[in-house]
C-alpha cells in the first residue's frame, strides 16, 4: 500500500532558522536507510505559507487567498510517499524519523480501483 | 542437544512467528472490559509484525553471515523474535528494535557456535587451548561488522542456481519478504504444506552443496546476478499475470517484487541491468490499475484507458532506464525490454506508439537473449508497424515450435493478426484454442469473447 505522510512542522513550518547541519545530516542519514529499504517512492519539502495561496470554491465562485495562514499546527511543511506493507509498517518507520517536535500524519492512499 | 536450537525449538518459534501476525484482528474482535493490558499486548503485537517485517531480512542476513547456513540463521532470527513477542509486551518496545533483535540473536548465535565448536573438539579430540582462546576473539567483531553488503550476499545466496526456480522464488519470498509460509502458499496457489517442503529442501539443497554465504565477483558475479534478476522478475511476472486462478493481477505480488529490485537498485548501484529490470516493473507495474475491467477482466495494452496509468511509476521507470544507460555499454536484455515498455509509456494514445522503434528494441533483444517469445513479442510489432500480413509471416514460422506447443499467446497473436486480415473463421478456431489453453478464469473469458466477436462481426481486411 501506498501511505502520503505529512510533515506537521509546527511553527517550525515558518521559521526562518534554517535546520543546523547536524540535522540534516540525520534527516538524511534516515531518508537513505528508506530509500534503501525501498520505501521511498517520492519526497519534497514546501515553501513557507507565506508564499503559498489558496483557492476557496463557493457554487460558481473562486476566491484567492494570499498566505501566510494563521493555523501553524496544521500546515504541512513536506511530505512523503511510502510503498509500505501495512500501516503499522508505515509508523514503525516514522518513529525512527529523527525530530524532536511537530506532527506527522499518515494517510493510506487509494488505489486499485474497480480491483 | 548439540544442533543448536534444535527440531523442537524451530517449531516452536515457527509457529510464534505466523503467530504473530494472526494476534492483531483475533485480539481487536475480544469481547470489550478486557482491560488495558489486553489492548497494550495488541499494539505490541502489531508493532512487532510491522517490526518483523521491516528487520527480518537484514537480521537474517546478519546471522547467515556469522553461521554460514540459511536455515540456521532464520532459526536464530526467530528465536528472537519469541523472545521480542515475550518481553515487549510486557516491557514495552524498545527504541532500537532493529537493534534490540539483532543483539538477542547474537547472543544466541555465539552460544550456538561455541556449542558447536566444542562438539568439533570432542569429535575430533583436537582441544587445542590455541583454538579454544581463538574462538571468543573472532566472533564479536564478525557479528558486528558493517552488515552493508550482508543483505546482498543473503539475495544471491537464495537465489543461487543450484535451486531450481520454484525453489529460490519461495526461499527469496521466505527470508527476504518476510513472508509466512501460508502468504506464499495463497500467493502461489500451492498448498502450504507443499510451499512449507519447498523451502526446507531449498535450504538442505545450498546446505549440501556447501553454498557459501558471499556476494561473488567477476564473471560469476554476473551469472548469479541474473539468476537473482530472474527470481525477482518471476515474481513480478505471477503478479502481473496470473498464470492461474480466478484473479488477473496480484498487485502485491508485484509490489513485493518492486520492493526487491529497488533495494538490489540501493544494494548494487553500477549494475546496469539491475536498474533495466526495475525500469521494466515500474513501467509494467504503472498500467496495473489500467490493465483490469471493471468486472475483473484482462484489458490489453492498446485498449487501456491511458489516462489510469501511474505518472509516478511511470516517472520512476524512466529515471531507471536512464541510470541504467548512463552507466554506459550496450543495454542488455531488462533495459531493452525497459526501453521497449517506455516507448508505450511515452506514447498518448496508442496511435502515436512508435512502431518501428519497437521493432528495432526486439532485434536487440533477440540477438542478446534468443527465446520464441521474443520472437513472438517481436512478431506483434512487426505486425502494428509494417501490416499485419508480415506480423503473421513471422508467427506462421514459429507455429511448429515445440517451446510454444501449449503457449496460449501464440494462437492468441495469430488470432489477432488473421481477424486484421479478414480471415475471420480462421481467427475465431484460434482465439478458441487460447482459451483452452490458459488456466486463468479471467483471460479464458476474454479469450472466448474475442472468438465470439470474430463470429459476429467479420473485420473489414
Amino acid at each position: 500500500m501506498r501511505v502520503l505522510i505529512m510533515a506537521k512542522e509546527g511553527e517550525q513550518s515558518d521559521a526562518a532558522t534554517p535546520p543546523t547541519p547536524e540535522a540534516m545530516a540525520e534527516y538524511q542519514k534516515f531518508n537513505d536507510e528508506l530509500v534503501k529499504a525501498g520505501v521511498v517512492l517520492e519526497a519534497g519539502r514546501l515553501y513557507p505559507s507565506s508564499q503559498s495561496k489558496r483557492v476557496r470554491f463557493d457554487g460558481k465562485k473562486r476566491s484567492v487567498i494570499d498566505g501566510p495562514f494563521t493555523e501553524t499546527k496544521e500546515l504541512v511543511a513536506g511530505y512523503w510517499l511510502w510503498q509500505v506493507r501495512s500501516i503499522d509498517e508505515a509508523l514503525e518507520w516514522l518513529k525512527r524519523a529523527p525530530y524532536d517536535g511537530g506532527t506527522f500524519e499518515v494517510r493510506q492512499v487509494l488505489e486499485y480501483e474497480g480491483m | 542437544m548439540t544442533a543448536g536450537p534444535s527440531r523442537s525449538v524451530r517449531s516452536s518459534s515457527t509457529r510464534a512467528c505466523e503467530g504473530a501476525r494472526a494476534i492483531g484482528p483475533r485480539d481487536e474482535d475480544a469481547p470489550e472490559g478486557q482491560g488495558r493490558h489486553e489492548t497494550a499486548v495488541t499494539e505490541a503485537h502489531r508493532a512487532i509484525e510491522a517490526i518483523w517485517r521491516i528487520e527480518s531480512a537484514r537480521l537474517i542476513a546478519g546471522l547467515a553471515r556469522v553461521v554460514g547456513d540459511i536455515g540456521t540463521a532464520e532459526e536464530l532470527a526467530q528465536d528472537a523474535l519469541v523472545a521480542a513477542l515475550e518481553q515487549w509486551p510486557v516491557e514495552g518496545v524498545p527504541e532500537r528494535p532493529g537493534a534490540w533483535l539483532m543483539g538477542t540473536a547474537k547472543h544466541r548465535a555465539i552460544d550456538l557456535i561455541r556449542r558447536r565448536k566444542m562438539l568439533e573438539r570432542k569429535h575430533h579430540e583436537i582441544g587445542r587451548d590455541a583454538e579454544r582462546a581463538q574462538e571468543g576473539v573472532d566472533l564479536d567483531p564478525a557479528i558486528d561488522e558493517e552488515v552493508g553488503d550482508d543483505l546482498l550476499g543473503l539475495i544471491f545466496m537464495a537465489c543461487h542456481p543450484v535451486l531450481a526456480k520454484e525453489a529460490r522464488v519461495a526461499l527469496t519470498l521466505r527470508v527476504l519478504g518476510g513472508l509466512t509460509t501460508g502468504e506464499i502458499a495463497r500467493a502461489f496457489l500451492v498448498p502450504v504444506p507443499a510451499i512449507a517442503q519447498r523451502i526446507v529442501r531449498a535450504k538442505r539443497t545450498l546446505a549440501e552443496a556447501h553454498v557459501r554465504f558471499e556476494v561473488p565477483s567477476g564473471a560469476e558475479r554476473i551469472a548469479r546476478l541474473a539468476s537473482v534478476l530472474e527470481v525477482i522478475y518471476l515474481i513480478f511476472n505471477e503478479g502481473y499475470s496470473a498464470t492461474a486462478g480466478e484473479d488477473w493481477v496480484r498487485p502485491a505480488l508485484c509490489e513485493e517484487a518492486l520492493r526487491l529490485g529497488r533495494i538490489l537498485a540501493e544494494l548494487a548501484p553500477t549494475e546496469p541491468e539491475v536498474h533495466g529490470l526495475v525500469a521494466l516493473m515500474e513501467i509494467q507495474a504503472s498500467r496495473l490499475s489500467a490493465r483490469v475491467g471493471p468486472s475483473g477482466e484482462p484489458v490489453l495494452l492498446l485498449d487501456q484507458d491511458r489516462g489510469r496509468w501511474d505518472r509516478l511509476l511511470i516517472r520512476r521507470g524512466l529515471a531507471a532506464l536512464e541510470r541504467a544507460e548512463m552507466l554506459g555499454g550496450a543495454l542488455g536484455p531488462y533495459a531493452l525490454q525497459a526501453a521497449i515498455a517506455a516507448c508505450h509509456a511515452r506514447a498518448t494514445t496508442s496511435a502515436e506508439t512508435d512502431w518501428p522503434r519497437i521493432v528495432a528494441l526486439y532485434d536487440a533483444v533477440a540477438q542478446l537473449a534468443p527465446s520464441p517469445v521474443v520472437e513472438l513479442n517481436r512478431a506483434v510489432a512487426v505486425g502494428m508497424a509494417f501490416g499485419p500480413a508480415a506480423g503473421l509471416d513471422l508467427v506462421d514460422a514459429l507455429v511448429a515450435e515445440p517451446s510454444l506447443m501449449s503457449y496460449h499467446l501464440l494462437p492468441a497473436v495469430r488470432g489477432d493478426l488473421l481477424r486484421k486480415l479478414g480471415r475471420s473463421e480462421e481467427a475465431r478456431a484460434e482465439f478458441e484454442r487460447a482459451a483452452t489453453l490458459t488456466d486463468n478464469v479471467r483471460e479464458r473469458e476474454l479469450l472466448q469473447r474475442r472468438a465470439g466477436e470474430c463470429a459476429a462481426k467479420p473485420m473489414a481486411g
